[in-house]
């Protein structure tokens, strides 16, 4: 706050004389007003307004301006001389927009200025329909960038990967900034979400509030946020008012989501012949007589409501908007919802004669969750067919259960439990909550316009909250002769995060020297402090369970990033950019000698199309070439206090008994006080083009990412430390790929347009050390991907030197001559007569090497449709369903009969050699591509004499995947856990549903 | 003007630079050594986890907060000392198998076919280093330097000396428990900080000296007398056990005979007044914290304050078969079960005559006929959730899932069998009379002293001795030591059930009679060295 005064006191009110500009902008095509038109004086960055709802903008400008710029992201940009009267301007679609503003790090560039590789995706591009989380809007839409959500449950995350992620154990998860706030995005491990309670951290933005999303992908655009970007940066702009009279916007969408497919499993039929063939007479003796189709009892078709309403406008010199937005989304999963109420309000005043613009963002949502329980998913494949759903007693909910009379509980013991009574007696429910806010205020000095003062303070406060609720009766959780039935078990995690930031740019044109400069220092604070509050478990009575007591009644987890950062820029002749960065970042989770690190970058571009040979060459409208090299770091992922030696307390169920005292054990952790950041050094080359009149744009970049001092969790030597892993320094990969990006408009026509999209990424990576002795061949690397099966669960990936990260590893299948897998009979790599360890291979890789999307849009007169298609390439899935639950053991094996996976039918496996788990058989190519969306809409104009404007639409979502890979779906996230998750792992996935909706939208 | 520019940027850097101590963040429910060794209650709670390390998984009941990284063990639930080391010393032989193949860890086991990553014997091994370095904290904290100055009573001072002293013993024990397993571990003691060194490695010959000279020198000099301490601790008799079993053993661990060591601790332990208890069915019982007739040094477990799913936990739900009426807790796990080669060296299973013989039958067959099989050979109820009464466990958790039955580490009826080997092997000291009534008074006891169980001075021979140890013994962790010594554990001298991986059992590879260190220390540590063979 003192800075602030110390920028409102500096200078006093003065400026020369200016004159008022107005005007209106209109599309050429129909005559309709544009909103959000970007007005600026020429070359003058820092001065404008934006055009209203009927595409009028006034505008103050100095004695010196001749000429306004007009931009528009899809539009392109325009400049016009300005005249007596009020300009009206008519721009047309699909044109350069070059010129257009661009949001980067600190600061706005025009995006023929850019240095680095940048990509904005705006409203107009977003992926439509039912959104739960913003960042499924750009799905498939941004080259180099992947978003896979992690399940079809309503608010579920995304796992995001710019580049394919820098690290290996640390954080692969880009740095999100929401108008200037830096969002935490650490999950805490084992924690599905930054908040608790809520599907994912982002389904709090309102998807219709956000008005663009940009992706700065390499060093050079990324470093300038350099403790955070390694695995790069994506900020999003929510909408701003306008000027002028009050605009209303009203949409409201409804939806219907539908099951695409269930898990194959054996039908009772096919069942009870299995069973009747192979099993005991005393397990026969247990099948029932009904035949009941699981996943039917669990799944259902769910209905969605989403409504907005945004308020915007002027008042005087107080642009603002205010919206407000609900939405009620039903899980595909019986019992699963969510309902989430948001709010968003955003002033923009300009003071003291334009010297002081302020911007002030606040968003918050509440939601109600009831999630439901996963377990039933895996329960209703493996439940058996033949057993009816309900018993005709009262007990256990009504729900049939097995039962055994020789047990307490009457239950019988380590059985799945009914899959439908699994989700209606569990009630998962919370409450959360998140706020975002900041004030932003840019201040040009009075005494010299050149110079800005820009102070940026901020919040973003969540309270994840809720509770796991059984109910008394649930099998689930029944207990005999307790105090109690069932849970009742709360739970409260918050989060308060604190930004504040500083900086000072100066601007100056040098017509002189035909030169521009921009540079820019500042300095950013970020706290971020978590609150996991730890209670006692109870019964859904309410009565204490005994000994349940915690340690703590609270953890409090905070760490503090503080940076110095600067900036030039750069031109020559407009040809020639030179962007310079440097960051030094602190970080508390470091001790202090290895606290700080430099972070930075340079970049070169060459604008050839300004080049005298390619200047009145008609046929190619821009050209440019761009070369970047830049440093970025990494320290997310990782204890916020383990450099530091530190006991914690153990519960009391977990204490030791001296006489008659009993006493809680004070355990010393594990720490490592030489750790440092991770970094990570890119090298990029980009060319941006554009080719007769801009109907054919797009760039192609290449790049190669090295990144070094691992955050890596390794084995240290037993007896020399607390723990026998501690995440170390060590190792280092690379990923190196290219991405291409096409635009084309095939038909530009005043009744019709059609434009084109393309996008395809190719990224490999490799990992090059792991071990503190360099590649010491004794080690064979890091295990991941968790599989599911037996006890204790095994892995099936590895992370291995030479190759790329997560790549299976098993053991290689024999078959017969007819092509049948033989059941536990594998390659014998090593010849030593002996299936173990040493005969693993290194099979396929989990994640994708190429990625593509595809978009189209078709617009005739008033009416729009288009599709967005995604698709990735090179990736392997292993069914962990067929290897898990594909056998006979599964049916008989166990306590109770189990149906089994159809796979069964197809190899006929006993199951009763555990190796066969890791056959390589069970991996297939999970290359897919997948219809994301397609949709249609009709404008009807202004309704009769009325300011109304009308647009109806309706699309489907998730339309259709063509894939060879036989399970639900081939499209496996990383999962939110952090570091290496279960790529590729298919097991009991929530089903993404196919999603039908209907919307329709008011501006008046 | 430049002037103004600059002098404005300096007072931000200025404010901004006073922000930089925001960086020292320190966690809010954890504290640093300093603080825990500040007050006589913290020096209690360390050393409380100095001990709940033998029988906890974390620092959370039941699982949570573990104390291994799950990359050493994926379960929570498998990764306590006593469940690890029952694993290793009882799965190899004939006494047990588990009947999951898929847990980690357990394929080649019993099959004696275990490789150098083997999550179970990685489990022991960290586990072990684990409580080393516990111990190691502790008794760094503990020197009379580190007393001065804080101004304890002497009652408190006295009372942190007897802990620095079990700490010792405490880590003589798991250094033993390595050199029987592994032969050659790394080495570190109190002397080196956390964090700063790389471990060498010592040979076994010289551990065996160390853990005897740290073993004499913890009993010699600040473990309490027999009997004396609090319930739960350690005192000389303990110690002195240890050293009874490392001196049997000092053969196979140096190729040096010291049988007649053995008798002189064993000696010191009789002359304290340990007696048998008097039902061998009351042994492994929830109320036998109060046999202290015959435990020496006991692992607690507790319903309540010491949950988790190893330790007796795991010996009361892991038999196959033992329904929840006689086991005392909430279902089997249908795992353990023994080869009928073991059951053979009873009489009769029935347990008729030698009630040692707690064998469940229904629903079993005697013959192992398949290795992963949970019907496949008896099972035993030798542990019991239940009172001697036979009463519910007092200290149940509601849930029935964890025990209460407290697990001795050393117990007198093994004193005896010791006593009785190192006189028939030759030791001096003792004499082979006393030697057989120690033997017949064992058998009494698990004969009800009725019938025929004496045994006569020419039956006291090293193979009825390795019998009765088996009968007297087995589940208590003590099979794969005694058969190595014995030359029987690798050899085709005695073959079980699936020995080698083979129904009627067959001699293996004699690097098995130790395990392999593992591999991820192999690379996180360049000063060790594979034990031969692997």
């Amino acid at each position: 706050m003192q800075i602030l005064l110390f920028f409102l006191c500096i200078g006093s009110a003065l400026s020369a004389q200016k004159r008022t500009i107005t005007g209106r902008v209109t599309d050429v095509k129909d005559g309709s007003p544009l909103a959000g038109v970007s007005v600026q004086p020429k070359g003058d960055l820092k001065n404008g307004t934006v055009t209203n709802s009927d595409g009028s903008f006034t505008l103050s400008v100095g004695p010196n301006v001749k000429f306004l710029t007009f931009s528009i992201i899809g539009y392109g940009s325009e400049d016009h001389a300005l005249g007596s009267g009020p300009m009206l301007i008519a721009l047309s679609q699909g044109t350069s927009n070059l010129n257009e503003i661009v949001v980067i790090g600190y600061g706005t560039a025009r995006k023929k200025d850019l240095t680095g590789a940048v990509t904005v995706v705006d409203e107009k591009q977003f992926q439509k329909g039912t959104i739960t989380t913003p960042e499924q809007m750009i799905a498939g839409k941004v080259p180099g960038v992947s978003i896979i959500s992690n399940s079809g449950e309503p608010g579920a995350g995304s796992t995001i990967r710019i580049r394919g992620g820098s690290s290996l154990s640390a954080n692969n998860n880009p740095l999100i900034v929401v108008d200037g706030v830096p969002l935490n995005n650490d999950v805490l491990k084992g924690q599905n979400s930054v908040i608790p309670g809520a599907g994912s951290a982002l389904s709090f933005i309102n998807p219709n509030d956000i008005e663009s999303f940009t992706v700065l992908k390499d060093a050079s655009a990324t470093a300038i946020y350099g403790a955070r970007a390694a695995a790069g940066v994506i900020i999003i702009t929510t909408k701003k008012g306008g000027s002028g009279r009050v605009k209303f916007s009203l949409t409201s969408a409804n939806s219907v989501s539908t099951l695409i497919k269930q898990v194959p499993v054996l039908s009772a039929a096919q069942f009870r012949s299995v069973v009747d063939a192979n099993a005991t007479a005393a397990q026969i003796a247990t099948m029932g007589s009904a035949s009941t189709s699981w996943q039917d009892q669990i799944f259902q078709t769910a209905f969605g409501t989403n409504d907005n309403l945004s308020i915007s406008g002027g008042i005087k010199k107080l642009p603002y908007r205010i919206s407000v937005g609900y939405q009620d989304q039903n899980g595909i999963l019986k019992t699963d919802y969510l309902k989430k109420t948001s709010a968003a309000l955003t002033l923009s005043p300009v003071l003291f004669d334009n010297h002081l613009k302020i911007d002030v963002h606040l968003l918050g949502a509440l939601e109600s969750t009831r999630f439901g329980n996963n377990a039933a998913i895996g329960a209703a494949t493996s439940f058996d067919p033949t057993q009816p759903v309900y018993s005709k007693s009262a007990r256990f909910g009504g729900y049939w259960e097995y039962l055994d009379p020789t047990t307490a509980t009457g239950l019988k013991a380590l059985v799945t439990r009914n899959p439908l009574g699994l989700l209606e007696e569990h009630y998962n429910t919370s409450s959360p909550k998140r706020s975002i806010g900041n004030i932003q205020l840019d201040y040009k000095f009075h005494w010299l316009q050149d110079l800005h003062a820009n102070v940026n303070a901020g919040y973003d406060v969540s309270d994840g909250q809720g509770h796991t609720r059984t109910t008394d009766s649930a099998a689930e959780t029944y207990v005999a002769n307790a105090p109690g039935n069932g849970e009742n078990n709360p739970y409260k995690l918050t989060n308060t995060n604190t930004v504040f930031e500083a900086y000072l740019s100066y601007a100056k044109d040098l017509p002189r020297i035909k030169s521009h400069v921009d540079i820019l220092g500042g300095y950013s604070f970020n706290n971020y402090l978590t609150t996991l509050y730890n209670y006692a478990q109870y019964y859904a009575n309410g009565v204490m369970i005994p000994s349940t007591t915690p340690a703590a009644p609270s953890d409090k987890q905070e760490h503090t990033l503080i940076s110095y950062f600067g900036r030039a820029n750069f031109s020559y002749n407009e040809r020639y950019l030179l962007t310079a960065t440097l960051r030094d970042d602190g970080s508390s989770r470091f001790a202090p000698q290895n606290r700080w690190a430099l972070f930075p970058s340079a970049a070169l571009a060459w604008n050839i199309k300004n080049e005298s040979f390619l200047t009145n060459v008609d046929a190619v409208s821009q050209l440019k070439l761009r070369l970047g090299y830049g440093l970025t770091g990494q320290q997310d992922g990782i204890g916020n206090y383990d450099y530091l030696a530190y006991y914690s307390l153990s519960d009391s169920s977990a204490a030791y008994i001296f006489g008659d005292n009993v006493y809680q054990g004070y355990r010393p952790a594990g720490f490592y006080s030489a750790r440092r950041w991770e970094q990570t050094a890119t090298s990029n080359a980009g060319l941006d083009y554009g080719f007769l009149n801009n109907r054919i744009y797009g760039s192609i970049d290449v790049y190669y990412k090295k990144t070094t001092n691992l955050l890596n969790n390794v084995t240290q030597p037993a007896g020399s430390n607390f723990s026998a892993y501690i995440v170390a320094n060590v190792g280092s990969m690379t990923n190196q790929g290219i991405e291409f990006n096409l635009g084309f408009q095939p038909i530009r026509s005043k009744d019709l347009t059609w434009d084109v999209a393309f996008n395809v990424t190719y990224n490999k990576n490799k990992i090059t050390n792991l071990t503190v002795i360099p590649n010491d061949t004794a080690y064979p690397g890091l295990p991941g991907g968790t599989i599911a099966g037996g006890i204790g669960g095994g892995t099936a990936e590895i992370s291995a030197v030479g190759g790329p990260k997560n790549t299976f590893y098993l053991y290689r299948q024999v078959y017969n001559a007819g092509g049948q897998p033989i059941e536990g009979v594998f390659v014998d790599k090593n010849n030593d007569g002996d299936i173990n360890q040493s005969d693993l291979y290194k099979s396929k890789p989990a994640d994708p090497q190429t990625f593509l999307g595809f978009t189209t849009n078709v617009t005739w007169r008033r009416l729009n449709a288009g599709f967005v298609l995604r698709s990735s390439l090179g990736m392997y899935d292993y069914n962990n369903i067929w290897s898990q639950t594909g056998n006979l053991n599964q049916i008989k094996g166990n306590p109770a009969l189990y149906n089994a996976s159809a796979n069964y039918l197809t190899t006929h496996f006993r199951g009763v050699n555990a190796q066969n788990l890791l056959s390589d058989y069970y991996i297939s190519n999970a290359s897919f591509l997948r219809m994301d969306n397609i949709y249609i809409g009709y404008n009807f104009g202004a309704l009769q004499h009325t300011r109304t404007n009308l647009r109806i639409t309706a699309g489907v979502q998730n339309v259709f995947v063509i894939t060879k890979y036989k399970g639900l779906d081939p499209e496996i996230g990383a999962g939110t856990d952090n570091g290496l998750g279960n790529p590729g792992i298919d097991n009991n996935l929530y089903p993404r549903p196919r999603v039908f909706n209907l919307g329709l939208n008011l501006d008046f | 003007m430049n002037i103004k520019i600059f002098a404005a940027i300096t007072a931000l850097s200025m404010l901004m630079a006073a922000c930089t101590k925001d960086l020292n963040r320190q966690p809010s429910d954890a504290i640093t050594a300093a603080d825990v060794y500040s007050t006589p209650l913290g020096y209690n709670q360390a050393m409380a986890k100095v001990y709940a390390a033998f029988a906890n998984t974390g620092n959370v009941g039941g699982t949570g907060s573990a104390d291994l990284p799950s990359q050493i063990i994926a379960d929570e639930g498998n990764s306590d000392f006593l469940r690890l080391y029952f694993n290793l010393q009882e799965l190899t032989t004939d006494e047990a198998a588990w009947s999951w193949e898929s847990d980690a860890g357990i394929q080649g086991l019993h099959e004696m076919s275990w490789s150098s990553n083997n999550a179970i014997i990685d489990g022991l091994y960290y586990r072990s280093f684990f409580q080393i370095t516990l111990c190691n904290d502790f008794i760094a904290h503990s020197t009379d330097a580190a007393l001065a100055g804080k101004g304890f009573s002497s009652a408190t001072v006295d009372t942190i000396k007897a802990y620095r002293a079990e700490a010792r013993f405490l880590r003589a024990y798991q250094y033993w428990v390595l050199m029987d397993l592994f032969g050659n571990p790394p080495y570190v003691d109190e002397t080196m900080a956390i964090g700063t060194f790389i471990p060498k490695q010592i040979s076994r010959a010289d551990l065996f000296k160390y853990v005897e000279s740290e073993l004499i020198g913890a009993a010699d000099s600040g473990l309490i007398a027999p009997h004396q301490n609090q319930l739960g601790r350690a005192d000389q008799a303990a110690a002195w056990a240890l050293l009874a079993r490392l001196y049997l053993n000092a053969q196979v661990y140096t190729g040096t005979a010291r049988y007649t060591d053995a008798i002189t601790y064993c000696n010191k332990i009789i002359a304290a007044g340990y007696s048998l208890h008097k039902d061998y069915s009351t042994l492994m019982l929830a109320d036998n914290r109060n046999n202290t007739d015959e435990n020496i040094f006991d692992i607690e477990y507790d319903g309540k304050y010491i949950q988790n799913y190893g330790g007796t936990t795991y010996l009361i739900h892991g038999p196959a078969a033992i329904p929840d009426s006689v086991s005392g807790c909430n279902g089997s796990w249908s795992g353990l079960r023994m080869t009928q080669d073991f059951i053979s060296k009873f009489p009769d299973p029935s347990g008729a005559t030698d009630h040692r013989a707690e064998f469940w039958t229904t629903g079993q067959t005697v013959d192992m006929t398949s290795l992963y099989t949970s019907t496949a050979g008896l099972s035993t109820f030798k542990y019991r959730d239940v009172t001697s009464t036979g009463a519910k466990d007092p200290d149940q958790d509601p849930a029935g899932n964890y025990s209460s039955i407290y697990f001795p580490l050393f117990r007198f009826g093994e004193i005896y069998l010791d006593y009785a080997e190192a006189v028939v092997r030759g030791g001096s000291g003792g004499d082979a009379n006393t030697a057989l009534g120690y033997i017949n008074a064992l058998r009494g006891r698990a004969y009800g002293d009725s019938g025929t169980y004496t045994i006569n001075a020419s039956q006291l021979t090293l193979p009825f001795i390795l019998d009765e140890r088996g009968r007297e013994m087995y589940y208590e962790c003590c099979r794969r030591t005694d058969l190595i010594r014995f030359g029987e554990f690798t050899t085709g001298t005695y073959l079980w059930a699936w020995k080698g991986g083979v129904l009627g059992g067959t001699a293996v590879d004699d690097k098995y009679n130790l395990f392999p260190i593992p591999t991820t220390d192999l690379s996180a540590n360049p000063n060790l060295k594979q034990n031969p063979g692997y």
